[in-house]
Formats: structure tokens, C-alpha cells, sequence
């Protein structure tokens, strides 16, 4: 079952767990390679991802920016701090909101599970203010998102009210 | 509070707004119409909606009437740890994809 846990430790981290039904080289690529992130680390529907650059070696760069439609833009950057093929990989970013977050310190391990890989991130939970912000980016998005999908049923629901 | 009332209250982008500011803890009405450059009659209106949406709540400090985030509403922490689930899910989603797609070509190539 590919079920997604997230829990808090104490008030100071994230500790986020998911299975998948592939080998750890093969997830651990799939976080490493540019042309691979940027299919899958869009965040909500609707956001693509125009810049991925991800220099996966000890001090290498991490740049990604996000774009929506209606709800504009913003980015992230970073470095790795250590990797170990196909099991660990260590790396600090902030989010542009546009200011800067404080930096989030990511730690990710990949063990074998069976035939597959259970993925454990642990990481910096941002303070009362960064998550505030993120919201206020996030949260317009997801909402509007919310109100279209009950508009559509109130229409499909009553079909005088979809001729509105 | 019915689900359309809080889909109502949360419709307007300067009330998303107003409830990231209590996010950060209570404020007056003085105090919260200064960001937005609005008067104060008309973020009393924008409290009120979300006051009867359950998701604001005031006391009394002389003549002043804070306003805070209501716990039973939409409590902060939950309210954000919602949000990152569902970009974490999603892009995962896409990620049990692209890995799917990973193995078939690598059969393909051995």
C-alpha cells in the first residue's frame, strides 16, 4: 500500500514516509536526475516547473522554480551536503516567498522494502511565520481549486443552476 | 458550520489573507486593516464572514476587540500540515509514474 505518513517531532521536525514499489537505485535516480525531478516534484495540479537543476555531488547546486497559470510563481535553492548511492542523500534549502525561509535541513534514506523501497525524509519543521507564508502562497491555490470542484457539483446537482 | 459556509468565508483572497496574519497570532482591527491599506468598516466585514464561519474568534481588552485564529476552526499547524499532504501525495503520485515508466525502459534495454 502506497500510503504517505507525516508526523511532527517534538515542534522541531518533519518526519515524512512512503513506499514504493521500485528498487532503491532506481528511487534514488529518480531524485538525482534534473530531467527526472521535473517530472514529479510540481507540488498541487496546475504548477509546472520551468528551471530544475539539481548537481547531485557533495556542494552541488540545487535550483527549482515553480509556475502557475493564475497564482504566478516562486523558488527554491540549495546544496548537497553528502550522498551515498542508492541509500542516503543530505542537502539544505530555503524557499523565495519571494523572501528567503529559514534553511530546511532534508535528510533521505531509501531502504529495501520487499521488492520495493521505503523512503523516509526527515526535515527542518519551518517556524510559525515560514508556514504562514507558505500558506498564504499555498493556500489561495488549494482553496480556489476547492470552490471550482463545489461549483461543478452544484451544477451537475441542479441543472437549472448550471445555465447560470 | 456547514462546509459552505466555510468554503464562502475562505472564497475571498484578502479573508485567506486575514487568517495567515492570526496565523501569527491576534490582532485588532487597526492592526490588520494597515497591511492591506483598507479601512477599518471593511475589514470588520471581512471578520464578521469569518466570524460566522466559525473560523475567528474575539475577546474583550478594554475598548479594544482582538481577533485570533478559532482552535476548532482551521488550526494553523493542521491547516498547513493539510496542505503540504497533498503536494507531498501528489507529487508522489507522479513519482510511483515516472518510476513505472523507469523500470519498463530498463527492461526494454537488458
Amino acid at each position: 500500500m502506497s500510503k504517505l505518513t507525516l508526523k511532527t517531532e517534538a515542534d522541531t521536525h518533519l518526519v515524512v514516509t512512503r513506499h514504493f514499489a521500485a528498487p532503491p537505485e532506481v528511487v534514488f535516480r529518480a531524485h538525482t536526475d534534473p530531467k527526472l525531478v521535473q517530472q514529479w516534484l510540481l507540488g498541487p495540479e496546475g504548477w509546472s516547473m520551468p528551471v530544475c537543476i539539481n548537481e547531485a555531488r557533495p556542494g552541488g547546486k540545487i535550483r527549482y522554480e515553480w509556475r502557475h497559470p493564475t497564482q504566478g510563481a516562486f523558488h527554491l535553492t540549495g546544496e548537497y551536503v553528502e550522498l551515498v548511492a542508492f541509500s542516503k542523500i543530505v542537502h539544505v534549502e530555503r524557499m523565495f516567498l519571494p523572501d528567503p525561509t529559514p534553511d530546511n535541513h532534508v535528510e533521505t534514506r531509501f531502504e529495501p522494502d520487499g521488492a520495493g523501497t521505503k523512503m523516509t525524509t526527515r526535515m527542518t519543521l519551518p517556524d510559525t511565520k515560514t508556514r504562514a507564508a507558505m500558506l498564504a502562497t499555498g493556500m489561495e491555490h488549494g482553496m480556489e481549486a476547492s470552490y471550482v470542484r463545489l461549483d461543478s457539483m452544484i451544477d451537475n446537482l441542479i441543472p437549472s443552476a448550471a445555465s447560470r | 458550520m456547514s462546509l459552505d459556509t466555510s468554503f464562502a468565508a475562505l472564497a475571498d483572497p484578502t479573508r485567506r489573507a486575514i487568517l495567515a496574519r492570526l496565523a501569527l497570532g491576534e490582532a485588532t482591527v487597526m492592526e490588520l486593516a494597515k497591511p492591506f491599506h483598507m479601512t477599518q468598516p471593511a475589514i470588520s466585514q471581512h471578520l464578521k464572514v469569518l466570524e460566522q464561519a466559525g473560523l475567528v474568534l474575539q475577546r474583550v481588552e478594554g475598548a479594544k476587540r482582538p481577533r485570533r485564529l478559532a482552535k476548532a476552526g482551521l488550526d494553523a499547524m493542521d491547516q498547513w500540515l493539510a496542505m503540504l499532504r497533498n503536494a507531498l501525495e501528489k507529487n508522489y503520485e507522479r513519482l510511483d509514474g515516472v518510476l513505472a515508466a523507469m523500470q519498463s525502459q530498463d527492461k526494454k534495454r537488458n
